[in-house]
């Protein structure tokens, strides 16, 4: 950061994109939706999981997607949109096929974070929520995201993309950009943005299997104990 | 010192604790907030999001005080809210005045809330009553130490066509999502956006169209929301208040009329608790400039060679001597519901005593049998003591709704059922052909009734004791269900409200507007009281037939049974057949209008009498509780002309029988001293309506072209096509679109799809309009508003429970 | 004395498929469960009230004692929910815990619902994490196939639910009550307290929240007991709990030691800072806790230790920095999270952290004035402590503690840009520019 820039006239605020009416929630889609405020105690509690489910098919947060959950739950569509514009991993607009991330909060930041944002950034020719021309990636400058042992650390459709470097950054887009597979380093194999938005919304798609336990920094601790002998004490389970 | 603090209106016994603000110990109620407490004590404690009517939210932080105890003998280490901060028993509590501590958070407060609020208070409409700018002035730093860049957005961005919003002015303490929400219950308003960028958002287009939207303009504490009528319109300064009661329904809300340069410039809800609180419906506050038209009367108007013409005062009442001294006592008067009491008195007393007749009725709407009858054994004459109020209203536990649609007919009943609904568990049963969106708002329970059944559907109620039921003047007509209501209360022990829709109704009554009741709910079949008032009138003897309803005057004047109609503001669309209306005021062979706009009764007149509007006089409204509502005169030294009450001394004196009343004191005080009355004997039933079932609509037959046959369900809705709001555009485009509403299987049998225009029939016309499809309609019935754009019932001849024919198509 | 790692939670974390359900069986899973259904209610509550585990989500209110807030007499359904949100910076300790044994907080789960008369119990984890989803629908999926979870589970007549919950980006909704607001379909804000959760949480019925690591910690203390527990850890300070290290250290990671342990004792564990560097300032526990010093290396990383040195243990989230980094700089990136993460309630939070936020940056850029720091200070008096709940306070604690700390470094940027006092690069771990760390 310079210590310039500050944004503070905020034009566009307030709304989810009404300019594109577009939508492809279907029968199945309400079905699901339905479902979804059917799991809980009470109903409006899915709207979370609904509005990620909205993403998943329509690729933001509609405003079919708003209407048609404030219908199924009974609420208005401020409600709804007040909720929507509330959580960051809401889109107003349709972004990139992946969504990359960068902690850019203070610690990934002063590893090298900032340094990567600037890398990718530049190589995609976007900025912060802004998406690429041909519809492949999108960028956020995203906050703290757990994994702060793994610093510095990026996300790509909110797979982990530990310990970054400049190089890891370089190929990883390359690889995006090619449709070559690439895997997580604590997660599965990259699909894509909306099939990660799915997931959320509730609905597997069979792949808790893959990746590995923990990474290795998760490990660190347990495994200094098993090479110096240590344990907890024993207990009565034991 | 020491004060006990009055424990509200519950005089039950409540557990009283003691706390100490600044030094000073004050008993108050078990779980007060510690800022009402210290307004208990005369200190006011700096707020912006604290509204005693809406939930504490502590959103603000204004209100910090220091607690050094909390009555447990230790202190809350960090300076606490006093909006959210329940009291309890022994806690000390230091405000700014006492604490350094309080004094420096509020003052940091301030400073936070100032940081992105722009500065522009001299053009402003909150300007000179803002709270932020009265706190900054007062409590604020003189320099701000704030360098950087202010939050900016466009600006205002209109949420609905009567209201604006300045974003950037907002200080997020959500007094009107907290309004919207629990309030009046239409959350078409929310926080939207987090954080710096938090702000009121609506969503896309789907604007903030709720009845009582005003009342967020009036709450904001600053000046982030504005109405569009009044934008830019007075500094508050310069403005002339005068308090008055709303003369748009029979709800009674005391209003703050502001005037500059002797227009009427806004209106707000006054506070009065025991009433409309502090609220009041967008119709009282923005419909006040339909006397501003072109239309305003401001001469005496006579009729020479059949036109009428501007003539002195002294011609036109000359005029209506002559007029009236020819028709003797074969006079019939209308009254209409929009009088102050003190006028509905004067009609009264003038058909008595210088007429020499009964036939009066204040009743400008369809009437049912026996409802006459019902007005004189169960509203007439009670008292604000042995009436249903307000408060009983929130306290009934029950309340069963007949013939009454409270958020349309009178709203500010809606606004303190839904309080009760929200606070005290009050349960709300509806009696109607369908759940309106003002009584899901009120978790109504629908007792789905094809209109005319109304009567059935009380009788198959279980009241709970305690339970209130409400009947609306469309209750009289479904046949029996007055009649009903009043059994069933009696049987359950419930008590039984009447709510009429218009202000001067229920003063009409007291006042005896009606063919069988002299005032103070004396009947005129009961000879003592007719004694009893001509005692106090000083004539020899009252008339003894009880006079004829407004219909069976109005078909009176066709065939010539009677000569003369003097005729106070009313609008033939409003009764039951518009067309009898006009037949009678064409053929009648007298006809005095006393009216303050040009209308179809002036046009049809032989005098016209130009009277006040009701913002140049005085009066009172009575509500339908039975409670004086003070109208104080806004506007003075116009030349305004005369009351009704000045104009019917006028005709007296020619007459010769004076009134003995020419001003709104005397004819108050006359009233008052009138007092109630209580009947010897029961009252015998008044004669049966005149009003004949309208004719079956017989161009075609049932069935025919898929045309069906449905019962007639309707109510005005709140913003319609009644003259009173005339000229208030903006709110007008807050109304509820015009559409007829069936039932799914109606549609299906119709062939008809939502939004799909369709044809409702009568013998005297048809109205075209779409069709809303709702599932919650009652089969085999449509409903139409009585009196929106495009739709006057009157016209078609029709009321609540005829019979119609529905067809798919027709023309707009 | 016990050694100084006890892996218990991570125990079985790398094991063959740990985060299945033969897997976590394989290390001991679900036996603790046996135990707690054969105990009685109020002696599940009772015996985790006697081990004194206290939270693990950063308040450290004790676990047992919150559970018996729940009243009995309350005829609403009781409901638990499990606050995986973790998104406060440096904490990284219950996403591995849910990515390698779910079915640890599955069974915690189980145990705790149990104690607290609740059928119907959520997981709410914040949504940024995906994989972390799947395993844990996954393994609530097999704890029901398994009768785990569902009617009768094992046969004792007992019913519980779980419903794994998406967040979708909002760091308030680790505030508890924020939490239920989302959880219940409303924007994450917290509510007003009184009534609380036990009483009137989630749909105004009595609800328990607990961190992740709070209730993973149940099946081990039921399992082995009272005293077992107890033996690890200080006089009020009881029992084991994950130590996240990062930052300039050689080797960041995850170190699960009984409470009262010593940053130099982590530090030597992780092979100190990184080569030829010092440390400089840290966090005890994630970035809303106060700053800390060289001078504070010994201290013990439990409640008291920590606030006695005026900061707080957290989250135990170590964030270590190097004598290469900018106070002014981290400080400004905390508070610019915290601008980011405010809900925008409450005015202190919305406005003060719009205002730090350009205050600090023009300490960044050295284009600070005279008399600016006692202005940052003022304005942070009038938003700590004042605010609706406790994120704008962990704003201020950044502050505070840093210009307590390095008051010169504030000074210095009355007249020279933090990037030419630190130059960034040299802070990053691998060769950056260092302009380009300013980036502008």
């Amino acid at each position: 950061m310079s210590g310039h820039e500050f944004q503070s006239f905020f034009p566009d605020s307030g709304e989810v994109d009404m300019s594109d009416p577009s939508t492809s929630i279907d029968e199945t889609t309400i079905a699901e939706l339905r479902a979804l405020a059917a799991r809980y105690p009470q109903p409006r509690s899915a709207l979370l999981p609904m509005l990620h489910l909205v993403q998943s098919v329509d690729g933001r947060v509609s405003p079919a997607g708003i209407e048609i959950c404030a219908e199924i739950l009974g609420i208005t569509p401020a409600q709804v949109s007040g909720v929507a514009t509330f959580y960051t991993m809401y889109r107003r607009r349709p972004g990139g096929k992946h969504h990359v991330g960068v902690c850019t909060t203070a610690l990934c930041a002063v590893m090298g974070g900032d340094a990567l944002l600037d890398q990718v950034s530049h190589k995609l020719g976007i900025g912060p929520d802004e998406t690429t021309p041909d519809g492949k990636f999108s960028l956020e400058r995203i906050e703290c995201n757990a994994a702060c042992d793994f610093a510095p650390v990026m996300t790509v459709n909110w797979e982990f993309m530990d310990n970054m470097t400049p190089q890891k950054a370089e190929k990883l887009l390359d690889d995006l950009a090619a449709d070559r597979e690439v895997t997580s380093t604590r997660g599965a194999t990259i699909t894509s943005w909306r099939e990660a938005e799915r997931v959320l919304a509730g609905y597997s798609d069979g792949r808790a299997d893959e990746g590995p336990s923990a990474g290795e920094a998760s490990l660190l601790g347990k495994q200094l104990a098993d090479e110096n002998g240590w344990s907890a004490p024993k207990g009565e389970q034991a | 010192m020491s004060v006990i603090a009055k424990a509200g209106q519950d005089v039950a016994a409540v557990d009283t604790i003691t706390v100490t603000i600044d030094g000073i110990e004050v008993a108050v109620p078990k779980g007060t907030l510690a800022i009402r407490a210290a307004e208990l004590v005369g200190i006011a404690i700096p707020r912006f999001c604290d509204h005693p009517l809406l939930d504490p939210v502590g959103a603000c932080r204004q209100c910090m005080v220091e607690v050094p105890d909390a009555g447990n003998g230790r202190g809350f280490p960090k300076p606490q809210a006093s909006c959210t901060l329940e009291v309890a028993n022994g806690m000390q509590i230091k405000t700014q005045h006492t604490s350094a501590i309080a004094a420096k958070a509020q003052t940091g407060m301030l400073e936070l809330l100032l940081i992105n609020h722009p500065l522009d208070c001299p053009i402003c409409d909150k300007g000179g009553e803002c709270p932020l700018q009265n706190q900054a002035l007062s409590n604020g730093a003189g320099e701000s130490r704030y360098q950087g860049v202010k939050r900016t957005y466009p600006k205002p961005v209109p949420i609905s066509a009567q209201i604006l919003l300045d974003r950037e002015r907002c200080v997020l303490c959500a007094r009107c999502t907290r309004f919207s929400e629990q309030i009046s219950g239409d959350p078409l308003i929310a926080l939207v956006e987090r954080g710096a960028l938090q702000q009121v958002g609506k969503y896309a287009d789907d604007p903030y169209d709720s009845y009582f939207s005003g009342n967020v303009v009036q709450i904001c504490p600053v000046g982030a929301l504005t109405s569009t009528s009044y934008r830019f319109n007075s500094r508050p300064y310069d403005l002339v208040s005068t308090e008055v009661t709303c003369e748009h329904c029979a709800a009674g809300c005391t209003l703050r009329s502001d005037q500059r340069h002797g227009v009427v410039r806004r209106r707000l809800a006054a506070i009065n608790p025991a009433v409309n609180e502090e609220w009041n419906c967008d119709k009282g506050r923005f419909a006040f400039v339909s006397g501003r038209g072109e239309d305003r009367l401001t001469t005496p108007l006579v009729r020479r060679d059949g036109e009428l013409k501007p003539a002195s005062w002294a011609e036109a009442i000359d005029a209506a001597v002559t007029g009236l001294k020819v028709a003797g006592d074969k006079v019939g008067v209308l009254t209409g519901g929009r009088l102050v009491v003190e006028d509905a008195y004067g009609y009264a007393k003038f058909a008595r005593t210088v007429l020499g007749t009964n036939n009066i009725d204040f009743r400008s709407r369809p009437i049912g049998a026996g409802e006459a009858a019902f007005l004189a054994e169960r509203v007439a004459g009670r008292t604000l003591n042995d009436a249903v109020t307000y408060a009983d209203l929130e306290t009934a536990g029950t309340v069963v709704l007949v013939g009454l649609e409270a958020e349309e007919e009178a709203p500010l009943v809606f606004l303190r059922l839904r309080k009760a609904v929200r606070k005290k568990g009050l349960a709300v049963k509806v009696i109607a052909a369908r759940l309106s969106n003002g009584s899901s708002k009120l978790n109504a329970e629908l007792i789905s009734t094809v209109p005319g059944d109304e009567a059935a559907a009380l009788r198959g109620l279980e009241l709970p004791a305690g339970a209130v039921i409400v009947v609306g003047e469309r209750a009289a007509l479904a046949a029996g269900a007055l009649t009903a209501a009043a059994e069933v209360a009696d049987a359950a022990g419930a008590r039984l409200a009447w709510i009429p829709r218009r202000a001067g109704d229920r003063g009409a009554i007291e006042a005896g507007c009606l063919p069988n009741l002299l005032p103070g709910g004396r009947t005129v079949a009961d000879a003592a009281a007719r004694v009893d008032v001509a005692g106090a009138w000083e004539v020899e003897s009252l008339p003894t037939a009880e006079g004829l309803e407004a219909p069976a005057m109005l078909a009176a004047a066709v065939d010539g049974q009677l000569n003369a109609l003097v005729v106070a503001g009313l609008e033939p669309v409003d009764f039951a057949d518009a067309a009898a209306v006009r037949a009678g005021l064409d053929q009648v062979g007298f006809l005095v209008s006393l009216e303050s706009r040009a209308s179809e009764v002036t046009e049809r007149a032989d005098v016209v009498f130009p009277v006040a509007l009701i913002e140049e006089r005085s009066g009172t409204f009575w509500n339908w509780e039975h409670r004086p509502g003070a109208v104080g005169q806004v506007i003075r030294g116009t030349g305004a002309p005369m009351t009704d009450l000045r104009v019917l001394a006028a005709l007296a004196d020619g007459l010769g029988t004076p009134l003995g009343i020419r001003t709104t004191a005397q004819a108050a005080a006359e009233l008052a001293e009138l007092g109630g009355y209580q009947p010897a004997a029961p009252a015998k039933a008044a004669k049966a309506s005149t009003r004949k079932a309208a004719a079956k609509p017989a161009a075609k037959a049932a069935g025919s072209d898929g045309e069906q046959l449905v019962k007639l369900s309707t109510w005005r809705q709140l913003i319609d096509g009644g003259r009173g709001q005339d000229g208030e555009s903006a709110m007008a485009a807050t109304a509820k679109p015009t559409v007829a509403r069936i039932s799914p299987a109606l549609a299906e049998r119709l062939g008809a799809a939502d939004g799909q225009l369709v044809t409702i029939s009568a013998a005297a016309g048809w109205y075209t309009m779409p069709v809303a499809i709702s599932a919650d309609m009652v089969d085999g019935t449509v409903w139409l508003p009585t009196n929106s754009a495009g739709t006057g019932l009157g016209e078609l001849g029709v009321v609540f429970g005829d019979e119609v024919a529905l067809s798919l198509g027709g023309e707009e | 004395m016990t050694d100084l790692l006890t892996p218990v939670l991570s125990a079985n974390w790398g094991t063959e498929r740990s985060w299945t359900l033969d897997g976590y069986r394989a290390s001991g899973g679900y036996t603790a469960i046996e135990k707690a259904l054969k105990l009685t209610p109020d002696e599940v509550t009772t015996l985790v009230k006697d081990a004194g585990l206290r939270g693990r989500g950063g308040a450290g209110f004790p676990t047992g004692m919150k559970w018996s807030f729940v009243p009995k007499d309350n005829p609403n359904p009781k409901y638990l929910v499990v606050n995986a949100d973790e998104s406060e910076p440096g904490t990284c300790k219950d996403m591995p815990l849910l990515l390698a044994s779910p079915h640890t907080l599955v069974e915690g789960m189980i145990i705790a619902s149990y104690a607290i008369g609740c059928h119907t119990a959520f997981v709410y984890i914040r949504g940024e994490v995906l994989h972390v989803h799947r395993r844990m629908q996954a393994a609530v999926a097999e704890a029901y196939a398994a009768g785990l979870l569902g009617k009768s589970i094992l046969g004792s007549g007992y019913d519980l639910d779980i419903i794994v919950h998406a967040g979708a980006g909002a760091y308030i909704c680790g505030e508890e009550t924020a939490l239920l607001d989302s959880l219940e379909g409303h924007r994450g804000q917290p509510r007003l307290r009184p009534p609380f959760p036990a009483v009137a949480g989630l749909y105004a019925s009595p609800t328990v929240i607990n961190n992740v690591e709070s209730i993973a910690s149940v099946p081990a203390i039921v399992g082995n007991g009272v005293a077992w527990f107890s033996s690890m850890g200080t006089e009020k300070s009881k029992g084991m709990t994950l130590y996240s290290l990062s930052g300039h250290v050689r080797r960041p990671g995850q170190f699960e030691a009984p409470l009262g342990i010593t940053l130099r004792q982590l530090l030597d564990l992780s092979g100190g800072i990184r080569t030829g560097h010092q440390l400089k300032f840290w966090t005890p526990g994630g970035s809303s806790t106060p700053i800390l010093t060289a001078e504070h290396l010994d201290v013990p990383l439990d409640y008291e230790g920590m606030a006695g040195v005026g900061s707080m243990l957290g989250t135990k989230a170590l964030q270590i920095f190097d004598e290469t980094t900018s106070v002014v700089r981290t400080t400004l990136r905390w508070v610019e999270f915290y601008k980011h993460e405010s809900c925008g309630k409450c005015t202190p939070c919305r406005e003060g952290n719009w205002w730090l936020v350009q205050i600090l940056k023009r300490f960044e850029a050295g284009e600070a004035e005279e008399g600016d720091i006692e202005k940052l200070l003022d304005v942070a008096d009038n938003i700590g402590g004042k605010s609706f709940c406790a994120l704008a306070d962990g704003a201020v604690a950044c502050v505070t503690s840093a210009v307590r700390h390095f008051r010169s470094e504030f000074e210095a940027g009355y007249h020279t840009p933090a990037w030419e006092l630190f130059p960034y690069g040299r802070s990053a771990l691998f060769a950056v520019a260092d302009k380009s760390g300013a980036h502008a």
